[in-house]
């Protein structure tokens, strides 16, 4: 797999998990939410309805309580008693009194006038019998009026009752000071949006509107379906939220209106939201990063683990490329190997001949016996070739003994020393005095040793020098052939231990030497590595086990 | 010393006909057969002191033909002629009796040399075994 596919795999194993865990987290919140804020919202709705109701039973007690106390008044008074001014006085001295609410008391006679008044106002000579209110009473017996400023000129309403007397009609009339209703419905008020007031059935303001008005004004209040006994309608107005409980009350055509912003009711609420909101990003953060930790580490085990694999694979693709060509050499060596003994045998007849003698006097003998020489020479070579290509087929039992690496390097060394002379380079021995023996295959070793002195000797070719090292790496003792040659370009590294790879002129070299060296290392327990940049020399270093454990091939 | 006396036992025609006239030259007697079942017919008939034995022959083969020669004549030495390669097929050769081996291509003073030598040991054996 390359790079980018495990990244492609890690996000998509991110996104997958935290689609599974993110989502019923969203949900959850969501569903939480939404049912909190809604029983909130009936709560405080039917909180608003509860005040309405009992606010609206406050009001119409009061208005009850007025009417029945007009009515007490005329029904046990007489006409004659009420008109006089004295009785009167001291009558509405007693109700003032225990009602600051009550203005002014007056009875009016079935013609409109003033019968006697008694109250803070001159009004004893009006006269009320085209006012809308005085034929209503004399209808129904009893009105309320809507407020009104009137001749006194500031916010007030009226009751009236009406009184039959042995066949006379007489009307018993209050002024109430519309300002009981505003402290009445002022401290329903709630919050800095909250507001409570009295519309008549036009609509206008009976007591003051904290945001809607003065008296007498027109509330603006939206439509709504009414018929219930408290009706709630909410609208928004400016981006605020409204809801209004609307009601209508019993003895007058009036509705009392207690409106609340559930935004400012719900603030509570709106902050538990936010903090809500809150934990749910660092949640869903948390998730995220504990989801990417967690995939990266496995994405990042499974490219181990892959790796490791194809490493393994080279190895044993390397391992099994060795053992078929080493079939296959051994295959090609056979087959040559007879029609070479017939050429040699051939030439060694011609030979024959010539050495004794029967073949004197033959003009082209010099000629001839050159020619038996050269097949003679490249049957040789073509040996030399089968023969090592047999080798490296063999299956070797590997001996085993107790060998001292740096002796056995010595030795060698001492096996080239007319070449290395001959060459004038230079060897050094960098060796470590404290090396264990190892058990092993001494003559394979020395075989190995050989054949990386012999290539180390052809790339420097003359004047170099060559470096032997010796040290313990590991469970390994490592030996490294070091050379200042041309050294290898890095696009043949890789290929050096192939079978037949050779960088020398045709029939100087079989190209099988690295390759045996690698197989001998493998049976040995062994390994053998390369590194050389191309013009700066070449290091081969093997490793055989320090155990002395001997793989059987 | 008398003439060495040699059987050579290989499948190439060609390889018989000139290690035949080269040993001739070299004062041994040589003959020659095509396969390990002559070679058997032809020992019933005729003593012969060395055995050249090619190891990889069709019908049957070198180490079985040994088997036999070695089972039936004590006198006969045995050398393995092997282009397999292998240092092994010859030392399975020894290890089932054989008294040496020789690897194709040879040169053919070494294959004298052997059989020389295998030629004395016999003779030696013999008078080992004679004189006990």
């Amino acid at each position: 797999m390359t790079a980018t596919s495990y990244t492609k795999l890690r996000w998509k194993l991110i996104a997958i998990t935290l689609c599974f865990s993110l989502i019923p987290l969203f949900v959850l919140g969501y569903v939480i939410h939404d049912q909190f804020s809604k029983s909130y919202e009936e709560k405080l709705t039917s909180n608003l309805v509860l005040v309405v109701n009992s606010k609206r039973d406050t009001i119409d007690m009061f208005l009850n309580e007025r009417v029945v106390q007009l009515q007490n008044l005329a029904n046990t008074h007489t006409l004659a008693q009420m008109t006089n001014q004295t009785y009167l006085n001291s009558l509405f001295d007693i109700i003032h009194n225990t009602s600051r609410s009550f203005i002014d008391l007056g009875v009016i006679g079935q013609d409109g006038s003033h019968e006697a008044y008694s109250g803070p106002f001159d009004l004893r000579d009006v006269n009320y019998k085209d006012e809308a209110w005085f034929n209503q009473v004399m209808l129904k017996g009893v009105y309320v009026s809507d407020v009104f400023m009137g001749f006194r000129n500031y916010p007030h309403f009226i009751i009236a009752v009406k009184r039959r007397e042995a066949g006379k009609t007489w009307i018993l009339r209050a002024t109430i000071d519309s300002d009981v209703f505003t402290t009445l419905v002022r401290n329903v008020r709630s919050g800095k949006l909250g507001d409570a007031y009295l519309v008549n059935r036009n609509w206008e303001l009976q007591t003051p509107s904290r945001f809607g008005g003065k008296v007498l004004s027109r509330a603006h209040l939206p439509e709504y379906s009414g018929g219930s006994s408290v009706d709630i309608c909410d609208w928004s107005e400016n981006g605020t939220m409204y809801v209004a409980g609307i009601t209508s009350l019993s003895l007058t055509d009036w509705k009392l209106v207690v409106t609340e912003s559930p935004g400012e009711a719900l603030s509570p609420l709106l902050r538990v939201q936010s903090m809500v909101y809150l934990l749910f990003l660092i949640c869903a953060c948390m998730i995220f990063a504990g989801t990417y930790l967690t995939v990266a580490s496995v994405v990042g085990k499974l490219k181990a683990a892959n790796d490791e694999r194809a490493a393994l694979d080279a190895t044993i693709m390397q391992s099994s490329k060795m053992a078929s060509l080493g079939k296959m050499a051994a295959g090609v060596a056979h087959e040559i190997n007879n029609p070479l003994s017939i050429i040699r045998e051939s030439a060694g007849w011609i030979r024959d001949l010539i050495n004794d003698g029967e073949l004197d006097g033959f003009e082209a003998l010099d000629d001839l016996n050159e020619a038996v020489s050269d097949i003679d020479r490249h049957v040789e070579r073509a040996r030399t070739v089968t023969h090592r290509m047999l080798g490296f087929a063999r299956r070797m039992e590997p001996a085993q003994e107790d060998v001292d690496l740096n002796i056995l390097a010595k030795q060698t060394v001492a096996f080239l020393e007319n070449e290395i002379k001959y060459r004038n380079i230079e060897v050094v021995f960098d060796l470590d005095s404290n090396l264990p023996l190892i058990t092993t295959d001494s003559n394979q070793v020395q075989q190995i040793i050989l054949n990386l002195l012999e290539n180390s000797i052809d790339a420097v070719a003359e004047n170099g020098r060559i470096t032997l090292e010796s040290r313990v790496d590991g469970p390994f003792i490592a030996m490294g052939v070091k050379d200042t040659g041309a050294g290898i370009p890095s696009n043949q590294l890789s290929k050096v231990f192939d079978p037949f790879f050779t960088t020398k002129p045709a029939g100087e070299g079989t190209g099988l030497g690295l390759s045996i060296i690698y197989s001998t290392l493998n049976k040995l327990g062994g390994k053998i590595i390369v590194q050389s940049e191309h013009g700066q020399g070449a290091v081969f270093t093997f490793f055989l086990p320090l155990s002395g454990a001997v793989r059987d091939s | 010393m008398s003439r060495i006396r040699v059987l050579v036992v290989d499948d190439e025609p060609d390889f018989l006909k000139l290690i035949g006239r080269r040993l001739e030259r070299r004062n041994v007697d040589v003959d020659v057969v095509n396969n390990g079942q002559e070679a058997l017919e032809f020992l019933s008939k005729t003593f012969v002191n060395v055995v050249i034995l090619d190891v990889r022959m069709p019908g049957l083969s070198g180490i079985e033909t040994l088997k036999e020669i070695r089972r039936r004549y004590r006198n006969t030495e045995v050398i393995m002629l092997t282009g397999h390669g292998s240092v092994e097929s010859g030392i399975e050769g020894i290890s089932h009796g054989a008294y040496d081996y020789i690897l194709k291509p040879f040169l053919i003073d070494d294959l004298l040399e052997r059989i020389r030598a295998a030629n004395e040991h016999a003779t030696l054996k013999q008078k080992v075994r004679g004189g006990a």
